[in-house]
């Protein structure tokens, strides 16, 4: 009784460390078994991401080949991107972009971060709501600002998808000077909850959260492309282990018969 | 024939005998338990992370303007590389749970006491090169929480007063962390665990191997021998701990590849978030932690306010394990035959030891700084009971010790709580303060509770 309090004890702070947690964001549920998802989310990524962002650790053709894609598909419609030369880039090729660092200092006010590992960094849920949450706020060089990420310098790429949102009033403190993403962070988010559709774009917002879903996923496959094979091997890993320690197991005991 | 090759080799390389003596006639105390498995599994560990180590490093390029990029290339281009990675960071952890509660298993045993002082010391000394190693190790990958994390500890050394900033500067080889201390960390975190460890390792196991193993019992199995001089209790290390230790080896196996194949990032733990965003000089994270296995020593640095007296502090609370022999001069051995308050300080000192743990990887608040002081003064103390244990002591010396103790941190605190919240700080006083009331004042109030048994003359099945 003594040692199982003990242990309680020892293991609380740890229990503690689990359940403290950020701010409350929407769940993005991916399922990176979906492959048309993946594929729409490659699409949209190409079309609405990659000429600021760029994913310039991984390779068109290794998206090429875990999503079924083949690689005259990839050169008709997914590379749009040109070397210095003008020429389209090769299938094998990383997914620079071409936009200058100074060039993107001065549009944006900061380099677009790489999009390569950014699931592994924020985490599925964050970019889900993060896309969700752009609102109208005149005061910013873009026209919009965002709840989960104040300030942020990146304009409203998807408006035409989704239309525009306003924050409903009374929830202001999002519009502080100063918040910087940090401060998102403490718990300066409010969701979009708080934000109302003024104008619809050419999808309905339940179309739209899928398009993010999409974008989402494939974000998260692109961060970890090994993700869903390393937990089929590993199941046969575990098995054979299992199998080779009741093995062990025995051997040991028939050793051990004559050890009194 | 094989039985000519033999004798051959016997001949001019002693084989047959290093086999019997470290092995096949090797005799080990036949009462191990769970506690004992940890020391053939941290050398199955460093096995291991030599291995990937070796093939990472044929992949990876120690160049600050390549490296993040290349650590990608082997998760993404090498075949298999990801697995190599994740068996290393995976491995690193591993690494340090094992040894870990193969230390603690020393502690409740009593396995540093005379006369295995030598054998603790060599340990220590393995976990010291072990924890730099980790450390150089970390910086690699050159995300952000490596360069900023090698940045804060590498200043750790810049607040040694005189030397401190050359110092500082000679370990980076320039002003910040830079491509110069990625070169220099990535050759160290290949000589350390390459030649050093296996030779401390080496030389660990021969010191063993002299003093023979301590037991679950304290017991020493080389005091009763039957006629032939093999111990009563022996049994050959050879076939039966080997074949135990396989099972060791496969339960260990099946957790560790659980966490590679399904969960390498541990929730960030073994490897951050921030991690996955390349080294920037320019941009500070907002909140530094170093990887888990650190923490508790960096909780015990932010506890003391002075960044000196706290790198200091930091280097006591490893430094003080190198003294355990000598701290604790109980001659009872394991925790089977101490008194129950000696079993209740151990609980207290892992309670700590977590606690300090976790507030390491969090942000400093004022209840946070609190706990912190406090789950660091009970590290220390936990050192300051066991050497009062040492021998049973009369209520006076138990009360003079406790006052004592209680006395010099109420002091500090008296002199701490001017700039602090006064209704954080008394209440935080119970931590230290239950456990010396009960380590302290239990032997005076308590007896039945300090009494030691009798230490058995053979070891208990």
């Amino acid at each position: 009784m003594k040692r199982l309090l003990a242990i309680i004890l020892c293991v609380l702070p740890l229990g503690v460390m689990a359940s403290s947690g950020h701010m409350a964001l929407d769940k993005a549920d991916v399922d990176l078994t979906n492959k048309a998802s993946l594929q729409r989310g490659f699409k949209y990524f190409v079309n609405y991401c990659l000429s600021c962002h760029s994913a310039g650790y991984a390779r068109y053709n290794r998206v090429g080949r875990d999503l079924g894609i083949p690689d005259k598909i990839l050169l008709e419609n997914v590379i749009f991107i040109r070397d210095k030369k003008n020429e389209q880039l090769k299938p094998g090729d990383l997914m620079k972009v071409t936009m200058s660092d100074d060039y993107a200092k001065d549009a944006f006010g900061t380099e677009p971060p790489d999009l390569t590992l950014v699931a592994r960094v924020r985490g599925a849920d964050w970019l889900y709501t993060y896309l969700r949450s752009f609102y109208l706020d005149p005061s910013r060089p873009f026209g919009v600002n965002n709840t989960v990420f104040p300030n942020v310098g990146m304009p409203h790429v998807l408006w035409e998808l989704q239309g525009w949102q306003a924050l409903r009033e009374s929830h202001a403190h999002g519009e502080d000077e100063g918040h910087d993403e940090g401060a998102a962070e403490e718990g300066g988010h409010e969701g979009p909850a708080q934000l109302v559709l003024v104008k619809q774009g050419v999808q309905s917002p339940a179309e739209y959260d899928q398009t993010v879903r999409d974008i989402v996923n494939f974000l998260v496959y692109l961060g970890e492309p090994v993700k869903l094979k390393r937990q089929t091997i590993g199941l046969f890993v575990i098995l054979f282990l299992v199998l080779f320690s009741v093995l062990a197991y025995f051997l040991k005991k028939e050793y051990w018969k004559d050890v009194h | 024939m094989f039985k000519k090759l033999l004798a051959w080799v016997d001949a001019r390389f002693p084989l047959t005998e290093t086999w019997e003596a470290h092995l096949s006639k090797y005799y080990a105390p036949k009462n191990f338990n769970f506690w004992y498995f940890f020391g053939s599994l941290a050398l199955l560990v460093l096995v291991l992370q030599i291995l990937t180590g070796l093939f990472l490093a044929m992949n990876y390029k120690p160049d600050a303007g390549l490296a993040f990029a290349s650590v990608e290339y082997i998760m993404r281009d090498v075949p298999g590389g990801w697995f190599l990675r994740y068996m290393h960071s995976t491995g690193a952890s591993a690494f340090f749970i094992v040894v870990y509660l193969h230390m603690f298993r020393g502690l409740i045993y009593g396995s540093y006491k005379n006369p295995r002082e030598l054998l603790w010391l060599i340990g220590m000394l393995i976990y010291v090169v072990l924890m730099a190693t980790a450390f150089m190790g970390y910086l690699l990958p050159w995300g952000q929480m490596s360069f900023w994390g090698a940045q804060v500890i590498v200043n750790l050394f810049g607040a040694i007063p005189g030397i401190g900033p050359d110092l500082a500067l000679w370990i980076r080889g320039d002003y910040v962390v830079s491509d110069a201390t990625l070169n220099r960390f990535f050759a160290l975190h290949f000589f350390l665990p390459v030649i050093i460890l296996p030779a401390l390792v080496f030389v660990h196991i021969v010191a063993l191997h002299r003093v023979g193993s301590n037991n679950p019992d304290g017991v020493e199995i080389k005091k009763k021998k039957d006629e032939n001089g093999v111990p009563l209790d022996g049994i050959p290390f050879h076939p039966y701990y080997t074949v135990k230790d396989i099972v060791g080896v496969g339960v260990f196996l099946i957790l560790f590849f659980a966490v590679v194949f399904f969960m390498p990032e541990m929730f960030g733990r073994f490897l951050e978030h921030d991690n996955f965003v390349p080294a920037n000089p320019l941009k500070t994270p907002e909140h530094i932690a170093p990887v888990w296995y650190f923490t508790p020593f960096y909780t015990v640095l932010r506890a003391v306010p002075d960044p000196f007296l706290g790198v200091v502090g930091m280097g006591a609370a490893v430094g003080i394990l190198f003294l355990l022999p000598w701290i604790d001069r109980n001659p009872i051995k394991s925790w089977r035959y101490r008194s129950k308050l000696h079993k209740f300080s151990i609980f207290y000192f892992v309670f700590a030891f977590l606690w300090l743990g976790w507030l390491g990887m969090q942000t400093v608040t004022p209840l946070n700084a609190e706990l912190g002081v406090r789950f660091a003064e009970t590290y220390f103390l936990f050192f300051y009971v066991l050497w009062v244990y040492s021998r049973q002591r009369s209520k006076g010396f138990y009360l003079f010790a406790f006052a004592l103790a209680m006395g010099l941190i109420v002091v500090y605190d008296l002199i701490r709580v001017q700039t602090l919240d006064p209704g954080i700080v008394w209440p935080a006083l119970l931590i230290p303060g239950i456990y010396l009331a009960v380590c302290l004042l239990g032997p005076i109030v308590a007896p039945r509770l300090n009494e030691e048994k009798p230490v058995p003359e053979r070891v208990t099945a």
